[in-house]
């Protein structure tokens, strides 16, 4: 059902874990539905220094928040306000239909964490 | 090779070798059709008979009242939609008492009459999956016709007092069919005993072909055929019937006759090393479905803090084939309805994990099977945001 690059992602999740001076914090999904997914940020000269996620949820959503956190890391933060749900799926060679939407959530999480961080910095203004 | 281990027997069993040779014989060289008069024909009723005595002997019943079918959903729905449909509409009802932890074979038949303007009424249960006798007996009403209730739960393996049931359903004079799909040669059935009128069978779970099952129906009782045709099956179930599988059921059931006793015993053994191996090795695990009046083969958990998929596939990277439910929903994301039914939240329902054990599997199967458990769980916790104690990495003994 999952592609490899799916289980790949599933057996070795990259930057897995918490930042606990992160810049940004984004939590998206919710346990009812089966995934909650939280991406810590560490910003520095505009670009993403650091990303980590923690991630409750089925592998399609483990692999997702690793993927999301590989694409980001070392990007602009315009540039990684662009990384797209597609773009994570097309990434991880394809996820099943019913995944698509339900646990295809780590952009979201790291646009929330980008959100966070952006907001952060206006009130310190 | 890597190491494979089959911990899915409510899911579906390994057909057994010797089920596998008796069948072999009517593929190609007693080919015939059990209708027909010559020789051919002949050898391929008298197997058909005699599968239908195995059977018959496995759960008490005459070897009339034996009906093959396509398996455990066509049972149930010939014996529910068939039973209530040649009711005929009455004013005020006809009206059917189920449970809420159907298999979806019997609640969808049900979901279906209510479709039709057939009243059905879906009794709670509780933490332990057990349907309340109390409340049975209140939901059964004049215009009651039929009460089905399963005999044992495919996801959470709790059994249900099927005695008391049946003798409830006899003191009320209404019918009473079970989905026994769980425990037919798991545990003793005897369908006399129990009062029950219908009794749905399959195949496949007890080491046995897919794709054949039965339905018990007690003496006269005519439900209305869902396959209309040549009269096949005292007209219950009309087509050619599938005389290698029925055969195959044959051979299984009368396996399952011989060895159930000492089966019973060793499964019970595995399955409680497996429980308590996995509920002392975990923090914020517990056991579903009843402690004591579960099938001897199945082993229910949940756990805090992770999603069930995502442990059946870190279970299957190690080997172990597992499943969180029923394999009819895996691919569902909703949580099961069984889980629900015992009060379980949305998240508590999401981490579970169901482990079935068969007559192949061993003692050192099973330990193997508490380490990878235990593993995968604390490696998922590590990577969730609802755990946030340490992880205690469990000692290896």
């Amino acid at each position: 059902m999952y592609s490899e690059k799916v289980m790949e992602h599933f057996r070795n999740p990259r930057n897995m874990g918490e930042i606990p001076d992160a810049d940004g914090v984004g939590r998206v999904g919710n346990p009812v539905c089966g995934d909650l997914m939280t991406i810590y940020i560490k910003v520095k000269d505009g670009r993403l220094e650091d990303v980590k996620f923690k991630t409750f949820g089925c592998g399609a959503a483990i692999a997702t928040s690793s993927m999301v956190t590989e694409m980001a890391k070392g990007k602009t933060l315009e540039e990684a306000l662009r990384i797209s749900k597609m773009d994570v799926a097309q990434a991880l060679g394809g996820l099943p239909p019913i995944k698509m939407h339900c646990s295809n959530l780590a952009a979201d999480g790291l646009h929330a964490a980008i959100a966070d961080y952006q907001k952060k910095q206006q009130s310190r203004k | 090779m890597p190491r494979r281990i089959y911990l899915d027997h409510a899911a579906t069993t390994p057909v057994d070798p010797e089920v596998v040779q008796a069948m072999l014989p009517y593929f190609s060289e007693r080919f015939g059709n059990a209708s027909s008069l010559h020789r051919f024909g002949r050898e391929a009723h008298e197997a058909l008979e005699a599968a239908r005595r195995s059977v018959a002997e496995l759960i008490g019943a005459e070897e009339r009242e034996i009906v093959f079918t396509s398996g455990g959903t066509e049972s149930d729905n010939l014996a529910i939609k068939g039973l209530v449909l040649a009711q005929g509409k009455k004013p005020g009802g006809p009206h059917v008492v189920t449970s809420r932890v159907e298999h979806p074979a019997v609640l969808e038949s049900c979901r279906y009459l209510e479709s039709l303007g057939f009243q059905v009424e879906y009794l709670p249960v509780n933490r332990e999956g057990l349907v309340d006798l109390a409340m049975l007996e209140k939901a059964i009403s004049p215009a009651t016709v039929l009460v089905t209730i399963q005999h044992a739960n495919n996801e959470i393996g709790t059994v249900q007092p099927l005695e008391e049931i049946g003798e409830i359903a006899r003191e009320k004079g209404v019918l009473f069919h079970t989905d026994a799909v769980q425990s037919v040669g798991k545990i003793p059935v005897d369908v006399k005993r129990m009062n029950v009128n219908m009794l749905s069978l399959s195949s496949h779970k007890i080491h046995g072909p897919k794709g054949v099952g039965a339905l018990y129906v007690q003496g006269n009782l005519a439900p209305m055929p869902l396959l209309h045709g040549g009269g096949h099956e005292k007209n219950l179930r009309s087509g050619t019937e599938n005389i290698p599988g029925i055969v195959g059921l044959g051979k299984a059931a009368e396996l399952a006759a011989q060895r159930m006793e000492k089966d019973r015993k060793y499964l019970t053994g595995l399955r409680d090393r497996l429980i308590r191996g996995i509920l002392e090795g975990l923090p914020k695990s517990w056991l579903n479905g009843h402690p004591t009046q579960r099938l001897p083969h199945n082993a229910h958990f949940g756990f805090a803090g992770i999603e069930g998929e995502a442990l059946i596939l870190g279970l299957d990277e190690k080997g172990i084939a597992a499943s969180t439910g029923s394999a009819c929903s895996s691919k569902k994301s909703e949580p099961s309805h069984i889980l629900r039914a015992l009060g379980l939240n949305d998240v508590e329902a999401r981490g579970s994990l169901r482990l079935t054990l068969g007559r192949e599997n061993t003692e050192e199967e099973v330990d193997y099977a508490v380490e990878a458990v235990c593993e995968v769980v604390c490696r998922l916790r590590e990577m969730s945001p609802l755990w946030e104690e340490p992880i205690i990495k469990r000692q290896l003994t």
